[in-house]
């Protein structure tokens, strides 16, 4: 495993203590910091080899480079993915935690803009049968209306090559993975939500019960070991499309290659990397 | 894991409009309202005393060492509100131990806890005479108490004094410039987030800043005149007159430059204007009219007071109550800025109205305790070292070549 300081945290963080002490006790420089990098490099790896989810013994975030794709034209709003997403990562179960959710954009005769639904919808809670939703639904509240057209619009962190969500966090607890994977450690967050704020596409929260940020990983365990995300996995109409961009007969390499893509808000800079084919003008 | 400080529980907002469904619950509360609030009370009462201590502006002298007590004791207080807001306050250090620089956030511990030790610094060096001549008065625990605070240096020589005054002034001239950062820092902490409209302009310093001093001057009137009232000695009124000019023209720059602000992005009218009107009549109808109400009512009495110059008795309340409106009005805009920023959809097309809770961490309740903690802490500070000094008297100029000393063993106390 070839671990950067710039994109690993632990490193840089056992580095920087360990520097720390080494400075307290007066210790020479240049010898001194050699040995200690290579002290800080071994126990990453002792870590890594002690916790068999992250990162996957073995893997190598080097040879991948992940993304994410989603055809809108074929999500038929199941919400199977959100079940999916809460149950694989112990989401909170209420309408207001999601690391990912699914959008209802609806356009009514004779109306200028559409009716943009999410699960927070106090309708579609109530729908749902509880202010805890499980299994989640949409109501049919257009039902006796005149429709124009309406689809639906998965959501999820766009893990986006330049993420204000790791610019803005003061203590490097969310970074970037050499995979392209924008990730938490949620044992080094402090919980002061700068991240929340600083993301434009709503796609993280707070975790409450643990004090700690949290949002989409693609499912970081899974894919390190070569299995899809959960959503992706779940989703019987296709419309989610998971791969790595450096095999060129990848899923989502064929999806960027046999389709026209957009991301959201390209206008402020993030660079996302989840692509979407089939949405309207009106998504945000 | 799951402790004292993870209480699973969280009040959604409710909503108009398409609003992402994380944000229905506020990540940032009442508590983060009252940071820069505070920070910006500091920031100002610093200010107000350097009109004495580094530009020499005699009239100030009455509240100049109090200015500094006052700033000290808000300054206290603001890792309160940050470390109570913290989802792990136990990690809080980690930002100092491991910072991430790229973050607004990461520098604040650095620039707080530099700005915390130059006032210590300057209260010292502004109250070791009075700690030895307390401390030759006292008896028993207090002749140790202000033995201890003098760190052994008793000599109150007027070559001394002359040092002590210019290491005073020194650190107030490095502290103008840090009060000064601190507070347009905080101001980048939102601006300088693209991902919501309310917050990301490049202002947002500026008007945290100069809000900060408006803020900070009205609390130091506010704290003179009750002060006086309750130690029953006549309010100076050079020095309020002075106060009540210094708060008129900051609350001009202030209310000039958000003006401006919005009057840009009404003429803009960029994507989402229409949400921003829908915030403006809807979650923050209140706060916003109290922002704008109170700044003009303060700004025709600041006003009145250049232009029909009142006496003591008229002065006294007119500038009492333009303090008390700037007050809540500099309250009401951080509230505004806070709130009324999450309360605007990241999607620019919903609005969300948060109703702050009466109990609990982010309650009302303990948003009233951690703003009259301050004053708590002032009092008892203001009991063990009188800052109290008597107005200048006309006559007194400083030595050619030397400064004027600042500081007097006499006390009208």
């Amino acid at each position: 495993m070839s671990d950067s300081p710039d994109t690993n945290p632990i490193n840089r963080r056992s580095f920087l203590k360990l520097a720390g002490a080494t400075a307290a006790v007066g210790a020479t420089a240049v010898e001194a910091l050699n040995a200690l990098v290579e002290k800080a490099a071994a126990s990453v790896a002792t870590e890594a080899r002690g916790t068999p989810s992250f990162p996957t013994p073995g893997y190598d975030w080097t040879k991948h480079r992940w993304a994410f794709g989603v055809d809108s034209n074929l999500c038929a709003g199941c919400l199977a993915c959100v079940e999916a997403c809460k149950l694989e990562n112990g989401v909170p179960k209420d309408p207001h935690h999601f690391r990912t959710w699914v959008e209802r954009y609806v356009y009514l005769e004779g109306e200028q803009s559409p009716r943009v639904d999410s699960e927070a919808n106090a309708g579609d809670i109530a729908a749902s049968n509880a202010r805890f939703v499980e299994p989640y639904r949409y109501d049919d509240r257009y039902a006796d209306k005149k429709l124009e057209k309406s689809f639906f619009v998965p959501k999820l962190c766009n893990h986006c090559s330049r993420p204000p969500c790791v610019q803005v966090c003061p203590v490097g607890a969310t970074y970037r993975t050499e995979d392209g994977v924008v990730l938490i450690d949620q044992d080094y967050c402090i919980g002061c939500r700068y991240c929340v704020q600083a993301c434009p596409y709503g796609a993280r929260y707070f975790n409450e019960q643990l004090g700690v940020a949290d949002k989409c990983t693609w499912c970081y365990h899974r894919i390190t070991k070569g299995l899809k995300p959960a959503c992706v996995e779940v989703c019987c109409h296709g419309a989610r499309v998971f791969g790595d961009l450096n095999d060129p007969e990848s899923d989502i390499s064929r999806f960027l290659r046999d389709n026209r893509v957009e991301v959201l808000k390209p206008e402020i800079g993030t660079h996302p990397n989840v692509y979407y084919v089939g949405i309207d003008k009106d998504v945000r | 894991m799951i402790g004292l400080f993870h209480v699973p529980w969280f009040d959604a907002s409710p909503f108009n409009g398409y609003v992402y469904p994380n944000e229905t619950i506020l990540p940032w509360s009442g508590l983060i309202v009252v940071y820069p609030y505070i920070t910006g009370l500091v920031a100002g009462a610093f200010i107000a005393s350097s009109f004495y201590h580094v530009f020499g502006m005699r009239q100030f002298r009455p509240v100049a060492r109090f200015a500094l007590l006052t700033a000290f004791s808000f300054m206290v207080f603001v890792p309160v509100p940050l470390l109570l807001h913290l989802g792990n306050p136990e990690r809080a250090f980690e930002a100092m131990i491991t910072p991430h620089w790229s973050s607004a956030f990461a520098a604040f511990s650095f620039a707080a806890s530099f700005y915390v030790i130059i006032l210590m610094l300057e209260i010292w060096f502004a109250f070791r005479v009075d700690a030895v001549a307390l401390g030759k008065k006292s008896r028993g625990f207090w002749k140790m108490f202000y033995g201890v605070l003098t760190l052994g240096s008793d000599d109150v020589s007027e070559n001394a004094l002359y040092y002590d005054h210019r290491w005073a002034r020194g650190l107030a001239i490095i502290g103008i410039p840090s009060a000064t950062l601190l507070h347009g820092y905080v101001g980048f902490v939102f601006g300088s987030l693209k991902s919501r409209e309310w917050w990301s302009t490049d202002l947002q310093p500026l008007i945290f800043l100069l809000s900060a001093v408006v803020s900070g001057v009205a609390l130091l009137i506010f704290l003179y005149i009750v002060a006086s009232w309750l130690r029953r000695t006549p309010v100076d009124e050079a020095c309020l007159r002075g106060l009540a000019r210094a708060l008129l023209w900051f609350l001009v720059l202030v209310v000039a430059i958000e003006g401006l602000e919005y009057l840009t992005m009404f003429y803009r009218s960029q994507e989402g204007i229409t949400a921003i009107k829908e915030l403006i009549r809807g979650p923050i109808l209140v706060p916003f009219s109290i922002q704008w109400a109170f700044s003009l009512l303060a700004l025709i009495l600041l006003a009145s007071v250049v232009v029909f110059r009142p006496n003591g008795p008229d002065l006294v309340p007119v500038a009492l109550v333009a303090a008390v409106l700037v007050l809540i009005e500099v309250f009401a805009m951080r509230w505004n800025v806070v709130i009324g920023g999450q309360e605007l959809s990241k999607t620019m097309r919903g609005v969300l109205s948060y109703s702050p809770p009466l109990l609990g961490r982010d309650g009302i309740a303990t948003l009233v305790l951690i703003l009259g903690a301050p004053f708590v802490f002032l009092s008892i500070l203001v009991w063990v070292f009188p800052p109290w000094e008597p107005a200048p008297r006309r006559e007194t100029k400083p030595a050619p070549g030397r400064l004027a000393p600042v500081l007097s063993v006499e006390s009208d106390n």
